[in-house]
């Protein structure tokens, strides 16, 4: 699946595109713009476009202004929105699709450090199959490079003194760490399951 | 009481060496006291929180939890699936729930989980640790238990976002849930009233890629406490504590607050007032110390 394929496809329906495509997309169209989403998030200040704003700007066909966004990266995950849509949208779901499609089709801001974060969470769980906080955190001190990260790590020090010192990190985990132990049972899931999506979407 | 049996899902953060093995130590404690048995489901695996969207897509990331489910499935059955975990808890109820709401992706599911050699029916009651205290214990049997009261300490109840949304606990509501608040009067001590940021955003997993925005949440959680004269923070989630109490010295800095407000979960308050040590309560692992809690601990 490419972006210009889909751009063929769908023509000037982007609606109908991220009904078809995105993770719950679908309810898009059940947004009455009523606005409770943007007013209850509580990174609302920081989207460019909040989320009643996006739903409005799929329909109206800006497609690149939507897909390109830093809007939906900005998604806590708190379920405001969901616990508060009179429609009972399942905006957070509905973002995560977004922020996952512009990803797929190469449209999300590189830059964006949530974009960032979020890859190497996953690459970092499904690796072992369990989360290895040390090297997820010195995977993001340094995702800025090298200067960047020793600075970040500089600010950071004190931080992971306390956890050191508390017995929560463990700086043997940067030899491996935790994991399960059906390593190859659980990565060929992951591959059928990744196989079985790719297939949907590209129909 | 007979022996409770759960089957138990610990999550990454429970690790040992990991930001949360505290709580799982506290939980420990509070569990053999109530005689409840722990199972850990063998072998699960991460359930990618609600951060995994970007490298992980739907299915990818719903057959994660499927694997635990099915596990707990094939090694526990008839035991309901307890997590102490927030976002263990919602991404296992969540995707169990998704999973059944659509049969191709339940197909699709099941022919991925065929590979590690595992099926899903998809029936188990997945649930928060917190559900197990109030729903299958009860604030009056939780409270014959207590053998040191938390006299004269003042308490927030932080539920935050994953313990109360969208789920939430049976018969509170979303925006002014009381059973932490209930908790902490069964352990005799006093509750916050009205705690305004009680249900607030810490900005979660964001708190480590936009810890400018997350720290300003945090700094109103904090702030709102030490409005109600708090002493402490309380909350069931490992990612709350961890986000409202290991940055404080950083928001000090910043915005020239002098913040030093301990962040416990409610298995220590628990373990402590149940009569237990220091260490069995796991104040060993609070950044910053819990010193009204260590003093009736030692006594």
């Amino acid at each position: 699946m490419s972006n210009t394929a889909m751009v063929e496809k769908y023509r000037s329906n982007f609606l109908k595109e991220v009904a078809e495509n995105v993770e719950e997309g679908e309810w898009v169209r059940m947004c009455m713009q009523c606005g409770v989403c943007s007013g209850s998030c509580p990174m609302g200040p920081h989207w460019e476009h909040p989320p009643q704003e996006l739903f409005m700007m799929i329909r109206a066909n800006k497609r690149e202004e939507v897909l390109s966004s830093s809007s939906m990266w900005m998604c806590t995950s708190c379920y405001n929105c969901i616990a508060r849509c009179p429609r009972e949208l399942p905006i957070t779901h509905i973002m995560h699709g977004l922020a996952h499609y512009a990803k797929r089709l190469g449209l999300a801001p590189k830059e964006n450090p949530t974009n960032k974060f979020s890859q190497r969470f996953w690459d970092n769980l499904t690796k072992t199959g369990r989360v290895n906080e040390l090297k997820l955190g010195l995977s993001l001190y340094f995702m800025n490079g090298f200067v960047e990260g020793i600075k970040t790590a500089l600010k950071m020090k004190d931080v992971g003194m306390g956890m050191l010192k508390t017995g929560r990190m463990n700086p043997l985990e940067i030899l491996g760490g935790h994991g399960v132990k059906d390593k190859s049972g659980f990565q060929a899931m992951l591959k059928k399951a990744q196989e079985l999506e790719a297939a949907r979407v590209d129909k | 009481m007979a022996k409770k049996e759960y089957s138990f899902y610990p999550g990454c953060s429970s690790q040992k060496g990991a930001s949360s093995i505290n709580y799982l130590r506290s939980v420990e404690t509070m569990c053999e006291d109530l005689d409840v048995q722990l199972n850990t489901i063998p072998d699960w695996n991460c359930c990618s929180a609600s951060i995994g969207y970007n490298g992980g897509g739907e299915l990818p990331r719903l057959v994660l939890s499927a694997r635990n489910i099915a596990l707990s499935e094939k090694n526990h059955p008839g035991q309901d699936i307890v997590s102490p975990c927030a976002a263990c808890w919602l991404g296992t109820r969540e995707s169990q729930e998704r999973l059944n709401h659509n049969d191709s992706l339940m197909a699709e599911a099941n022919t991925a989980l065929k590979e590690a050699g595992l099926e899903l029916e998809g029936k188990k009651d997945v649930r928060h640790m917190v559900e197990v205290l109030i729903e299958d214990f009860g604030y009056d049997a939780l409270g014959a238990k207590v053998k040191k009261p938390l006299n004269d300490i003042k308490i927030a109840g932080y539920v935050g976002c994953q313990t109360n949304r969208p789920f939430g606990i049976d018969g509170e509501s979303f925006e002014n849930p009381k059973y932490l608040d209930k908790l902490i009067e069964t352990l005799g001590g006093e509750p916050v009233e009205n705690y305004d940021k009680k249900v607030s955003c810490c900005g979660g997993a964001l708190a480590f890629s936009e810890p400018d925005k997350s720290q300003a949440l945090i700094k109103d959680i904090i702030e709102s406490a030490y409005d109600g004269g708090a002493d402490m923070i309380v909350t069931p989630c490992p990612v709350c504590q961890m986000n409202v109490e290991v940055y404080q010295d950083q928001i000090n800095a910043k915005y020239n607050t002098k913040f030093k407000m301990p962040v416990v979960y409610y298995s220590t308050l628990i373990s402590v007032a149940y009569g237990h040590n220091a260490k069995d309560s796991a104040l060993d692992g609070q950044v910053i110390r819990a010193k009204q809690l260590e003093e009736i601990a030692a006594k």
